[in-house]
This record gives C-alpha cells, sequence and structure tokens, in this order.
C-alpha cells in the first residue's frame, strides 16, 4: 500500500556556489552525512515517505549555475549540463532537430510542473528501470561525465546504471554533464512509451530506436528499452541482426523478437505482468523501426 | 535546525521570513504567510492543487524547500485578481461551473494561466496535455476544459 506521508524530517540545508565545493564536502563524508539534489522533485518525495535514510544535510546543487547549460556543436555533438531541467531539454531546437528521441522523452515525463524542476541528470541518477530519458540516451550513444576531487572519468550510458536505484558513481562522485555523440548523416531517432494514460503514468515499456539508414539498408542501430528489465538495457543482439540488412518488415519483425527476447522484466510487477512486456517490447520495436523506416 | 532567513516577493509584495529548512514553499506560503489559495492534496507532485508560479515557472510547492525559492518571485492564485474584479480565467471558472468542490480549482487555474500565457488559442488537446498534472477529484473534466476555452476566447485581444 501506498501511504501517502506529508512532513518533512529534519535536516540542515546548504547551498554552495562551486563545484569544487562540493566534491570536496563529499570527499570527507560519511554514509548519511549529506544527499545533493537539484530539482528535488525526487528526493522531497522520497524524504517526505522516509524512502531513504534522511541525511543530516542536503546540498541544493542548483546554486552551481555554470552547471546548467545546453551545449551543440555539429561536429563535437551535444553536452547537457548536471542542472539542466527537463522542460529545457524538451523544448531545445538543436535536441528536437538532432536528437528528437531524446526531446520525445523529456515530454513525456510527468507533468510540465515537474519538467520545469526535475532535471535530465536527476532522472538517470534515480535510475528508475521506467526513466523517460533513458532509452533516448541508450540509443544515443550517451556519455556520462563524472568527478570527484581527484579528477574525472567517461562512463558509457549502458554501463552507468547497476540495479533498480542504484548507479555505478561512488559516494564521492557526482555527474557533471552528459554527452551525445555528434550526428550522423541519414539517421534518425524516435522514443515511444506505452503507459496507461497519456500523461503521469511511469512506462510500461518505453523504447527508444536510433539508426542509420541509406539506401534501404540499416547500416548502424541502436535500442534502448526502458522498464523492460531491472535497469534500463541496450539490446546488443537485436542491433547485431539488424546492421547490413534491407530495410523490409521480415527483418524489422525478426529483430523486434530478438529485442523481445534480450529483455528480462520482473516478474511480479502490479503495473505489467512479465510475459506482457516481453510482447509490448517485440510490438514497440517493431513499431519504432517501422517509423524510422518511414 | 538552524532557521535561515529569505526573501520574497510574493504576489508583488515583500517578504522577509526565518525559516526552517525543511519547510516546503507550500507549508511556507500556506501556513506562515497565509495564502490558502495554495493547497495540499497528494503532497507528492501528482495532483497540481499546490502549483504556484516560481520566476515564471509553474511548479509544485510541496517539492520544493520554501530556502530554495530565496530571492524569487512567487505568484499564487490570490495574486491574480485585480482589486474587486476577479482575472478573466477566475471568471470563466465562475461563468461555466468549471468547479464542484474547489480543492484542485486554484491549481487548475495557475496551470490554465501558464497555458494561456504561451498559447493564447489552446486546441482541446492542448488544454488537456496542460492540465495533465492536476487531478480534479471530483472528475468535473469537461466543465473544467470549458472553462479554459471560455477563458481563451473572454482574454482574445485584451492581453498585451
Ligand atoms: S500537493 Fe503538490 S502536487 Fe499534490
Ligand atoms: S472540483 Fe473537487 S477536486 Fe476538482
Amino acid at each position: 500500500m501506498v501511504v501517502f506521508y506529508r512532513r518533512m524530517p529534519r535536516f540542515e540545508y546548504l547551498k554552495p556556489q562551486r563545484f569544487e565545493d562540493v566534491l570536496e564536502l563529499l570527499q570527507n563524508s560519511t554514509p548519511n552525512r549529506y544527499r545533493v539534489f537539484a530539482g528535488g522533485t525526487d528526493l522531497m518525495d522520497q524524504l517526505k515517505q522516509r524512502k531513504i535514510n534522511v541525511p543530516e544535510t542536503v546540498i541544493d546543487l542548483k546554486g552551481i549555475t555554470e552547471l546548467d547549460f545546453i551545449n551543440f556543436d555539429k561536429s563535437s555533438g551535444l553536452r547537457i549540463g548536471a542542472l539542466t531541467t527537463v522542460a529545457d531539454v524538451a523544448k531545445s531546437p538543436e535536441i528536437e532537430e538532432h536528437y528528437p528521441a531524446l526531446a520525445q522523452g523529456a515530454r513525456e515525463i510527468a507533468s510540465i510542473q515537474i519538467q520545469n524542476r526535475a532535471t535530465i541528470t536527476g532522472n538517470i541518477c534515480n535510475a528508475v528501470s521506467s526513466a523517460d530519458s533513458a532509452p533516448p540516451l541508450l540509443a544515443l550513444g550517451a556519455e556520462v561525465v563524472c568527478a570527484n576531487r581527484n579528477g574525472e572519468r567517461t562512463i558509457k550510458i549502458e554501463d552507468f546504471f547497476s540495479g533498480p536505484g542504484q548507479t555505478v558513481l561512488n559516494p564521492n562522485e557526482l555527474v557533471k554533464e552528459i554527452t551525445l555523440p555528434p550526428p550522423v548523416d541519414n539517421s534518425d531517432s524516435v522514443y515511444l512509451k506505452l503507459a496507461p494514460r497519456g500523461r503521469m503514468d511511469l512506462a510500461w515499456i518505453g523504447v527508444a530506436v536510433w539508426a542509420q539508414i541509406s539506401e534501404r539498408i540499416f547500416n548502424n542501430v541502436r535500442i534502448g528499452l526502458g522498464a523492460a528489465a531491472p535497469t534500463p538495457i541496450r539490446t546488443p543482439n537485436a542491433e547485431e541482426a539488424l546492421c547490413g540488412l534491407d530495410v523490409v518488415s521480415e527483418n524489422i519483425e525478426a529483430a523486434a523478437a530478438i529485442a523481445s527476447g534480450e529483455a528480462s522484466p520482473r516478474e511480479n510487477s502490479f503495473r505489467a505482468g512479465s510475459e506482457y512486456r516481453h510482447m509490448m517490447v517485440e510490438v514497440l520495436v517493431k513499431r519504432v523501426l517501422t517509423q524510422l523506416a518511414g | 535546525m538552524e532557521k535561515i532567513t529569505c526573501n520574497f516577493v510574493v504576489n508583488g509584495q515583500a517578504e522577509e521570513i526565518s525559516i526552517p529548512p525543511n519547510r516546503t514553499l507550500l507549508h511556507m506560503l500556506r501556513e506562515d504567510l497565509m495564502f490558502h489559495g495554495v493547497r495540499e492534496g497528494c503532497s507528492h507532485g501528482e495532483c497540481g492543487s499546490c502549483n504556484v508560479i516560481l520566476d515564471g515557472k509553474l511548479v509544485n510547492a510541496c517539492l520544493i524547500l520554501a530556502v530554495e525559492a530565496d530571492g524569487m518571485e512567487i505568484l499564487t492564485v490570490e495574486g491574480m485578481v485585480d482589486g474587486d474584479n476577479l482575472h478573466p480565467i477566475q471568471q470563466a471558472f465562475v461563468d461555466e461551473s468549471g468547479m464542484q468542490c474547489g480543492a484542485c480549482t486554484t491549481g487548475m487555474i495557475l496551470s490554465t494561466k501558464n497555458l494561456l500565457d504561451a498559447n493564447p488559442d489552446p486546441s482541446r488537446e492542448e488544454i488537456k496535455d496542460a492540465l495533465a498534472g492536476n487531478f480534479c477529484r471530483c472528475t468535473g473534466y469537461a466543465k473544467i476544459f470549458e472553462s479554459v476555452e471560455a477563458a481563451a476566447e473572454s482574454m482574445k485581444g485584451t492581453q498585451s
């Protein structure tokens, strides 16, 4: 049963102005000392519901204004700062044009009110399998730039999620930005979400595909699935099966069946059963590929 | 918890107030400053009854700490009236019976303002999309959509 608690626990509040200062605080911290947040739309809810250990201090990252940016360059690609809101990604003309699946995913997240506060980085750091930004980022080949006091490392998005609600980020690390490769000729991307209502629901299944098609042949394909496994996943077998093949419905159907086999949805989910999710992966992958085939 | 002194402009009025860090913007507005148009429905970002417009953006006040809004401008439904005159959106909700119990109405009105400020002539689909983050427990959605359409109609040509 879901209980809707309304009262906040006790904590202190810090709003540093510099990224390095936050990394310094995290470096010497103990487990329940700090909890960082950007939009806070997930953290405030988790604190009210006592879903997480209450930290002594919450750290508001919004003081670090240099992390709020969308930066696009045709030759180097796209960079999205850790504080960039879902609404800004949803409205960005460059993302709409060159990375449409990501704009579509952003628009699927909860409500306008949430999109105005929540960040794309927060959406992936919470690492919910149904996160709408995750399949597009997987399909578009995103990388996550993480930092601690001693330096930075870059992690492929498919290696970023380690379990439900878990990422490979160390306690002293923060995401600094998300990067996407430069756009490729003859390529396009689409995200489709299956959910009971048009808005406000978590995905039953989310599918994003990026494909490069020339002369009616799949040159290159990446597929990202949400809510189809304990974490968002790629489907490497289906992707590989399609590469080099003609853009015809038999090939699309075969790849969709392979993708369905690569899914491993939770057995006892109250939102949608495992068998149903397997079937819907097949349906949606087929639908997205068909849409990309034009 | 040490109280933090914050400054806001609420409905055009400057406010200085010391608040504990764990106080939500919703509780600060509703219980400290007595803006009862800001309502607590779900308290979890699902229903939109706590809607306010914060520095020009529609947000759920239940998911924001009051200290996060330090230095910002806040509009609640109380700030929409002009003296004794209701805002055209408020008037449209009255005229079209866009409410039953009224619990969701203040949030609906702010979502409507957010929509019409950007899109003065929305389609029914656009209205539904703009109000997706607002739940009406009385489920009087048809009347609510009609109210939004009436508001758009009455505001035509009057808005800058
Ligand atoms: S009370 Fe804030 S969204 Fe319901
Ligand atoms: S009028 Fe009662 S909740 Fe909407």
